[in-house]
C-alpha cells in the first residue's frame, strides 16, 4: 500500500513515520507526477497559506483535485480541502479560530462509538464553521466537530500524528483498503495492506466507528 | 480539560513550521510581502540585524505597537525577539500573544550569566546555539525549538555552516559513545545527562532545529537544509536585497525543493542584487553576535 504525504512544507515526516509503523509504504510528494500510482494521500499540518502558494506554483492544487484515492487532511490539510480551497469536502473552516499560540491546547476527545478517549493536540487550530448534509462527524470537542468524514475524505482539526495513538491513521488505511477493493474487485489484497507490521500486533483498540 | 502550554503544544507549533522559511520584518508592509511569498512565520523586529550592526547602540525588544500592527496584518504566526535573560521583555511579549519568543543574541544581552527560565511561560521559546552543549542547556531551560546560530546581519553563510556541523556532528558523535561514557560527556557538554542520553539514543535533538544567520540566497537556504536543518530563518537577507519579494519567493521555493538542483538553478536566476554583506571572518571578536549566550 503506497501512501503519499504532501511534503511542500509542514510536519510530513511524522505522518510518514506513523504510516510506516502501520505497515504502509509512505512517500513524499512535492510535484504532481509523484501522485501517480498512490493508493492514498495525506495532507499534513503546516501553514495553509504556504501550502496553497507552493501547490499552485507546481500545479499540485489541480493534481490533488484530480486525485481519486482516499485523502486524510490534518489541520492545514483540513483547511486546504474545504469549500473555499480545493472544495473536496462540503465544509467551511475558519483558520486559527481558537486564537494565537498561547491558546493552543491538548484535550481528550470523545470518539463516536469508541469508549476510549483520543488525545487531541490543537495548534493554532482551525474551527469547522459549516458542515454539509453528507458529512459525518466522527469526533467532537465541546459539541463542535473536530474529526469528520465525507466519502473518501477524512479531516481533523487536530494533530493525530503528534501522539502515539494510531487510531485515526488506522481508520484512514482501512478506507484505502476498502477503496482499493471496490475499485479492483478481482485483485487480491493490496500489497502491505494487512495493517500488521512485523506480523505481530497490539490488541486492536476499538477503531473509529464509521456509519457506513 | 484542555491543557495549555504543554511541551507537546509548544514544540507542536515548531513542527508545523518545518520545511519553511521564517522572515525578519520591521514593518506591516514587509510582513505582508513575506506572507505573500510563502513565509511560514515572521519575526517582528525594530531593526534587522544588518542595521543593528551598522548603527550600534543597545538593541532591545520591538515596540509593542509595531508588533500589534504586524499581528493585525498577517495570519501566519508572528514571533518576536527578547534580549537574553530579559524575562520581563518576555512577559510583555507573552501578554501581546506573540506566537513564539526568540531569546536572541542579535539583541544586546540583559544578563551575562542566566538565560530566561522558559518553563515559566505558556508561550514557546526558540533559542540559538553554536554547539551541542549550548543547545542542550537551552533545552534544559525550557526552549521548545532550537536554531543554530550564524553570524547575523552579514549575509555570510560560513558561520551558520560551522555551527550546524558542530551541532549535527556532535549528535552523531554522541551516538558512537558507550553508555557509561555519556556521564563524563555530559560534564564536557555542561548539559544534563538525561538530555545527553536521549540525544545519544535518538540521534537528534528532541525539538525542531532550524538554522539562522547569514542566509542571503536560495542556494544558502538549500545548503542549510541539506546539512540537516528543519527549516531556515532569514534575517537581513531578504529586505536588504534589491528585490525582496522575488528573493523571498525564491528562498521559499528553494527550501521546499532543497535537493532538486534544477529547481534551485531556476529560482536562483534574475533575483537582482543580494545584500552586499560583510565577511564574517573580517569581523573583530567584539563585533561578533554569535558568541553571546552562555
Amino acid at each position: 500500500m503506497k501512501i503519499g504525504v504532501l511534503a511542500v512544507q509542514g510536519n510530513f515526516r511524522e505522518h510518514a513515520a506513523m504510516l510506516r509503523r502501520l505497515g504502509a509504504n509512505a512517500v513524499e510528494v512535492r510535484k504532481p507526477e509523484q501522485l501517480q500510482g498512490l493508493d492514498g494521500l495525506v495532507i499534513p499540518g503546516g501553514e495553509s497559506t504556504t501550502f496553497m502558494r507552493l501547490m499552485r506554483l507546481y500545479g499540485l492544487d489541480e493534481a490533488v483535485r484530480e486525485f481519486t484515492g482516499p485523502v486524510l487532511g490534518t489541520c492545514a490539510g483540513m483547511i486546504v480541502l474545504d469549500r473555499r480551497h480545493l472544495g473536496a469536502l462540503d465544509i467551511e473552516v475558519d483558520r486559527n479560530a481558537y486564537g494565537r499560540q498561547v491558546a493552543s491546547f491538548e484535550a481528550d476527545l470523545a470518539l463516536d462509538g469508541d469508549g476510549e478517549p483520543l488525545r487531541g493536540v490543537f495548534i493554532r487550530a482551525p474551527r469547522v464553521r459549516e458542515v454539509g448534509p453528507d458529512v459525518e462527524v466522527l469526533a467532537e470537542l465541546d459539541g463542535e466537530p473536530v474529526l469528520l468524514r465525507e466519502g473518501r475524505f477524512i479531516v481533523a482539526s487536530f494533530h493525530p500524528e503528534l501522539t502515539d495513538d494510531t487510531r485515526v491513521h488506522e481508520r484512514f488505511l482501512e478506507l484505502v483498503r476498502e477503496e482499493a477493493r471496490s475499485a479492483c474487485p478481482h485483485r487480491g489484497p493490496v500489497e502491505g495492506a494487512s495493517g500488521e507490521p512485523g506480523g505481530s500486533r497490539a490488541p486492536r483498540r476499538g477503531g473509529l466507528h464509521v456509519r457506513a | 480539560m484542555a491543557e495549555l502550554g504543554t511541551m507537546r503544544v509548544k514544540g507542536g507549533l515548531a513542527e508545523m513550521l518545518k520545511g519553511g522559511v521564517i522572515m525578519d520584518v520591521t514593518t506591516a508592509e514587509q510582513a505582508r510581502i513575506a506572507e505573500e511569498a510563502g513565509a511560514v512565520a515572521v519575526m517582528a523586529l525594530e531593526r534587522v540585524p544588518a542595521d543593528i550592526r551598522a548603527e550600534g547602540g543597545v538593541a532591545r525588544m520591538a515596540d509593542p505597537d509595531k508588533i500589534r500592527e504586524i499581528q493585525e496584518t498577517v495570519t501566519i504566526p508572528v514571533m518576536a525577539k527578547a534580549r537574553i535573560g530579559h524575562f520581563v521583555e518576555a512577559q510583555i511579549l507573552e501578554s501581546l500573544e506573540v506566537d513564539y519568543i526568540d531569546e536572541s543574541e542579535v539583541l544586546t544581552p540583559a544578563d551575562t550569566a542566566n538565560h530566561i527560565d522558559k518553563w515559566k511561560f505558556t508561550v514557546p521559546f526558540v533559542c540559538g546555539c553554536t554547539n551541542l552543549g549550548e543547545a542542550l542547556r537551552r533545552l534544559s531551560e525550557g526552549a521548545a525549538m532550537i536554531r543554530t546560530k550564524g553570524e547575523a546581519g552579514t549575509g555570510d553563510i560560513v558561520n551558520a555552516v560551522t555551527h550546524m556541523r558542530a551541532v549535527f556532528g556532535g549528535i552523531r558523535r554522541l551516538g558512537s559513545l558507550r553508555e557509561d561514557e555519556l556521564y563524563s560527556e555530559a560534564k564536557n557538554l555542561q548539559a544534563p545527562v538525561e538530555l545527553v542520553q536521549w540525544v545519544a539514543e535518538h540521534g537528534r535533538l528532541p525539538v525542531v532545529t532550524f538554522t539562522a544567520g547569514g542566509i542571503a540566497t536560495p542556494a544558502d537556504a538549500a545548503l542549510c537544509m541539506q546539512l540537516g536543518a528543519d527549516g531556515v530563518f532569514v534575517g537581513s537577507g531578504i529586505f536588504k536585497s534589491s528585490d525582496p519579494s522575488t528573493r523571498a519567493k525564491a528562498i521559499v521555493e528553494a527550501t521546499t525543493h532543497y535537493r532538486d538542483a534544477e529547481v534551485l538553478a531556476r529560482v536562483s536566476q534574475g533575483l537582482g542584487d543580494a545584500m552586499s554583506g560583510l565577511s564574517a571572518a573580517a569581523l573583530a571578536p567584539e563585533d561578533l553576535l554569535e558568541t553571546r549566550g552562555w
